[in-house]
C-alpha cells in the first residue's frame, strides 16, 4: 500500500504527445480511475506507473521513492492487461505462481498463496486448467489472482473489463470493486467506459489529448464539469449544451423535466420544448427534441424517471423546467466552466 | 437455398471447391512426381542394380554395390562427417541464430543496418561466398595468416609456430572450416525465423513477464523459449534437411580432400556416381541419407500437426 504521485509527466511518442503535463497524487488505499476517449494517453500514463514505458518528462513516486529509473519488478506494482497476457503455455496454477517464483519464494508458501487467491477469485476447481480451456470471465480472474498473489503495493488495470459481455461486466465489476475495499490496495484502473469510472472509482481522472481534464469524486465531475469536454463525455445520454451568446449554459437531461413535476426544484425556470421523439426503457422515458427560448434552435434530451405518468407525444411543444442551481455555464471559446450568467429566456416565442 | 449464385447464372468452376482444390495442388504434385518422386525411384532402382555411366541399363538386381558402398573407408568417413557436419553445424546455428534474434529484437539504434548486415550471407550466391572463404583461408595468401604473422601468433618461437597455417589442408582443420562456413551461411535465415517467432509474442505477455518480476533467464527459459518452441523445432528441422543433403561447400571448398577425409555423403555419392560413373554405387551412397530425412520429415509432420491443434 503507498501513496503514488506523479509531477508534470510527459510522454512523447515521436510527434504525438501521448501525456502531456499530468500531475496527480493517488492516495493510500485508493480506488481512482483513469478515463477518456480511446488514444487519450490513458494507457501510456498507466504503463509509465507500472515501468513498461519511461516518461519523456518528470516524475513518479511510489511510496515517496522516485521510480522512474526502477524497472518494473523494483517497483511492488502488478498489473492486469487488457487482453490479461496469460501464460497460454501454462496451467492456470503455474500462472500464479509465476510472480512468486520470480521472486524466490519456497514451493509450501506459493501454494498456499496460490490457493488461497484462487479461493479468493473462486477459480480453485481451474487450477490445473490452460488458458485457452477457459471462458473469458474465468480468464479475467485468473489475471486478477496472478496480480494480487504477490500482494503489490499498487495495483493497475487496463480496462480489464472491456473484453466480457455486458451483464458479466456489471457482475465482476461488483467483485473487483469489493474485493479492493477488503485489501485495501492503491488502485488505478483504466476504462474508456464513464458508467464503470462513475461506478468503481472513489475518484475519477478525465484525460483527453493525454491532458487531465478534470480530477474530483463521480458527483463533483458530474455535477459541476470543468469544461465541455467533461460534460459531455459523462452520462448517458450527457449534459444537454445550449449556446446563448458568448457562453454556453448545460444540464442534464434528468434535471430537464415536464412542468408540473418540479416541486422540489428551489428556482425553476420554464423552457419550451419541442418533442420529435419519445423512447421508452422500462425504468425511464427519453425525450429527444428542441430547445429554442435559449438562444438558438438546439437539440436537447431530456430522461424522466417512468414514476412520471404523465402523457407526452412526439410533435407536440410542451413548458419544461429546469432548476436554476443545476445549470451549468461555460466559455463559448474555450469551453472551461464559469461563472454563472445572467440568463434571458424567450417564452414560448415561436409556437 | 442456393437463390444468390442462381440469380447470376449458377455457381462458377471457381466457385466449386473440389475443382479449386484440384487446381491448387495440381502443381506441387506434378513438381513432386517428376521431379522428385521418379529421380527416388530411380535412385532406389539404380542402388539395387549395376548400371554405369558406361552401361545404363539395368541388367541384373544385386546386393552386390551396397555391400561394396559398406565396405568402403570413404563411405564410412563420409557417413561419420554427414553427421558430424549437420551435427555441430545445426547446434552453433541455432545457438547463435537465438542469440542475434535477441539481440536484434531489441530496440537500439542503427537497428536495422544491423539486420541488413545479417542477412547479407543470405543474399550472396554461395558459390561467391565460398569462394571468398578460399580466398580467406589460403596457405599463402590467406589474410587470416597475415593477421596472424602481425600480431605475433605466428613466427619463429611464436604460438603457432613458424609456418603459415595449411587450413584446408588439416583434416580438423578443414573439416572445422567447412562448418564454420555453413553455419555462416545458414545464420540468417535461421535469425530470421527466431526473430519473426519473437516477434509473435503478444507484447502484454512480454509486458507481463517484466510485471511479474522475472529475470531475464526465467523469462527466457520459462515463457519465450516454451512459446517459440514450435517455430523452433521448424527451423532446426528444415536446418537438418538443409545441411545433411548439403554438398555445395564440400565441393567448393576442399572437394573432400585433403585425402577424402572431408567428404559428406551428398559429395561422395556426387563424386561416386556423377563424375566417377558409377551410378549405382552413387545412388546406393545416396540411399543412406534416407532415413535421417525421413526421421526429421514424420517429426516435422508431428510439429505441424501439433500448432494446428491449438
Ligand atoms: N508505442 C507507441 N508508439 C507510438 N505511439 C503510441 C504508442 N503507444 C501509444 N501511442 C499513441 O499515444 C496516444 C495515447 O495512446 P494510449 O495511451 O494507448 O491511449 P488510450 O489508452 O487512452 O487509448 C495515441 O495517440 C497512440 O497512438
Ligand atoms: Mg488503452
Amino acid at each position: 500500500m503507498a501513496v503514488v504521485e506523479i509531477r508534470q509527466l510527459y510522454k512523447a511518442f515521436g510527434e504525438v504527445n501521448a501525456v502531456n503535463d499530468v500531475n496527480l497524487t493517488i492516495q493510500e488505499g485508493e480506488f481512482l480511475v483513469l478515463l477518456g476517449p480511446s488514444g487519450s494517453g490513458k494507457t501510456s500514463l498507466l504503463r509509465m506507473i507500472a515501468g513498461l514505458e519511461k516518461p519523456t518528462g518528470g516524475e513518479i513516486r511510489i511510496g515517496g521513492v522516485v521510480v522512474n529509473e526502477l524497472p518494473p519488478r523494483a517497483r511492488k506494482i502488478a498489473m492486469v492487461f487488457q487482453s490479461y497476457a496469460l501464460y497460454p503455455h501454462m496451467t492456470v496454477y503455474n500462472n500464479i505462481a509465476f510472480p512468486l517464483r520470480s521472486v524466490g519464494m519456497d514451493r509450501i508458501n506459493i501454494q498456499t498463496r496460490v490457493e488461497r487467491a484462487a479461493k479468493m477469485f473462486n477459480i480453485y476447481h481451474l487450477l490445473q486448467r490452460k488458458p485457452r480451456q477457459l471462458s473469458g470471465g474465468e480468464r479475467q480472474r485468473v489475471a486478477l489472482a496472478r496480480a494480487v498473489v504477490r500482494e503489490p503495493d499498487v495495483f493497475l488495470l487496463d480496462e480489464p473489463l472491456s473484453n466480457l459481455d455486458a451483464k458479466l461486466r456489471a457482475l465482476a465489476r461488483d467483485e473487483l470493486k469489493q474485493f479492493q475495499r477488503q485489501i485495501g490496495v492503491t488502485t488505478v484502473y483504466v476504462t474508456h467506459d464513464q458508467v464503470e469510472a462513475m461506478g468503481m472509482g472513489d475518484r475519477v481522472v478525465v484525460m483527453n489529448y493525454g491532458r487531465v481534464q478534470q480530477i474530483g469524486t463521480p458527483q463533483a465531475l458530474y455535477r459541476a464539469p470543468a469544461n465541455t469536454f467533461v460534460a459531455t463525455f459523462l452520462g448517458s445520454p450527457p449534459m444537454n449544451l445550449v449556446e446563448q451568446d458568448n457562453c454556453i449554459i448545460g444540464f442534464h437531461p434528468e434535471h430537464f423535466l415536464p412542468k408540473g413535476i418540479d416541486q422540489h426544484m428551489q428556482s425553476p425556470i420554464t423552457i419550451p420544448f419541442e418533442v420529435t421523439r419519445v423512447e421508452y426503457l422500462g425504468s425511464e422515458r427519453f425525450l429527444y427534441g428542441y430547445v429554442q427560448g435559449v438562444g438558438e434552435r438546439t437539440r436537447v434530451v431530456s430522461n424522466i424517471p417512468s414514476l412520471v405518468q404523465l402523457a407526452i407525444e412526439a410533435g407536440r411543444t410542451y413548458d419544461f423546467v429546469a432548476d436554476l442551481h443545476d445549470l451549468s455555464y461555460f466559455d463559448k471559446m474555450s469551453g472551461d466552466r464559469i461563472a454563472p450568467v445572467r440568463l434571458q429566456i424567450a417564452q414560448a416565442a415561436g409556437v | 437455398m442456393g437463390t444468390v449464385s442462381e440469380a447470376r447464372g449458377g455457381p462458377k468452376l471457381l466457385d466449386r471447391e473440389g475443382f479449386l482444390a484440384v487446381a491448387m495442388l495440381m502443381p506441387a504434385v506434378l513438381y513432386i512426381v517428376f521431379l522428385v518422386g521418379i529421380p527416388f525411384v530411380m535412385a532406389v532402382l539404380f542402388s539395387f542394380s549395376d548400371v554405369s555411366v558406361g552401361s545404363p541399363t539395368i541388367d541384373r538386381f544385386t546386393l552386390e554395390t551396397f555391400n561394396d558402398v559398406i565396405n568402403d573407408p570413404v563411405f564410412r568417413r563420409s557417413l561419420q562427417n554427414s553427421f558430424v557436419f549437420t551435427l555441430f553445424a545445426q547446434g552453433l546455428v541455432l545457438i547463435l541464430a537465438t542469440v542475434l534474434a535477441i539481440l536484434l529484437n531489441r530496440n537500439f539504434r542503427g537497428k536495422w543496418i544491423v539486420r541488413l548486415l545479417i542477412l547479407l550471407p543470405w543474399a550472396t550466391p554461395i558459390a561467391i561466398g565460398a569462394i571468398n572463404w578460399l580466398w580467406l583461408l589460403d596457405s599463402v595468401y590467406s589474410p587470416l595468416t597475415w593477421i596472424l604473422r602481425e600480431v605475433g601468433l605466428i613466427g619463429a618461437g611464436a604460438l603457432l609456430g613458424p609456418r603459415n597455417v595449411i587450413w584446408l589442408g588439416q583434416e580438423t582443420l578443414a573439416m572445422a572450416s567447412i562448418i564454420a562456413i555453413h553455419v555462416w551461411r545458414m545464420l540468417p535465415l535461421s535469425t530470421v525465423i527466431i526473430l519473426a517467432g519473437l516477434s509473435s509474442i503478444p507484447q502484454d505477455i512480454q509486458d507481463a513477464v517484466q510485471v511479474d518480476g522475472a529475470s531475464f533467464l526465467r523469462g527466457w527459459f520459462q515463457v519465450t523459449l516454451p512459446l517459440i518452441r514450435p517455430i523452433l523445432m521448424v527451423a532446426m528441422l528444415f536446418g537438418i534437411i538443409f545441411s545433411f543433403t548439403d554438398m555445395t561447400v564440400v565441393h567448393v571448398l576442399t572437394r573432400g580432400n585433403p585425402n577424402n577425409t572431408t567428404q559428406v555423403l551428398a559429395s561422395w555419392a556426387f563424386y561416386t556416381g556423377i563424375e566417377g560413373g558409377s551410378l549405382a554405387k552413387g545412388a546406393a551412397t545416396a540411399i543412406f541419407l534416407m532415413p535421417v530425412l525421413l526421421g526429421v520429415a514424420i517429426l516435422m509432420l508431428r510439429v505441424a500437426r501439433r500448432t494446428e491443434v491449438r
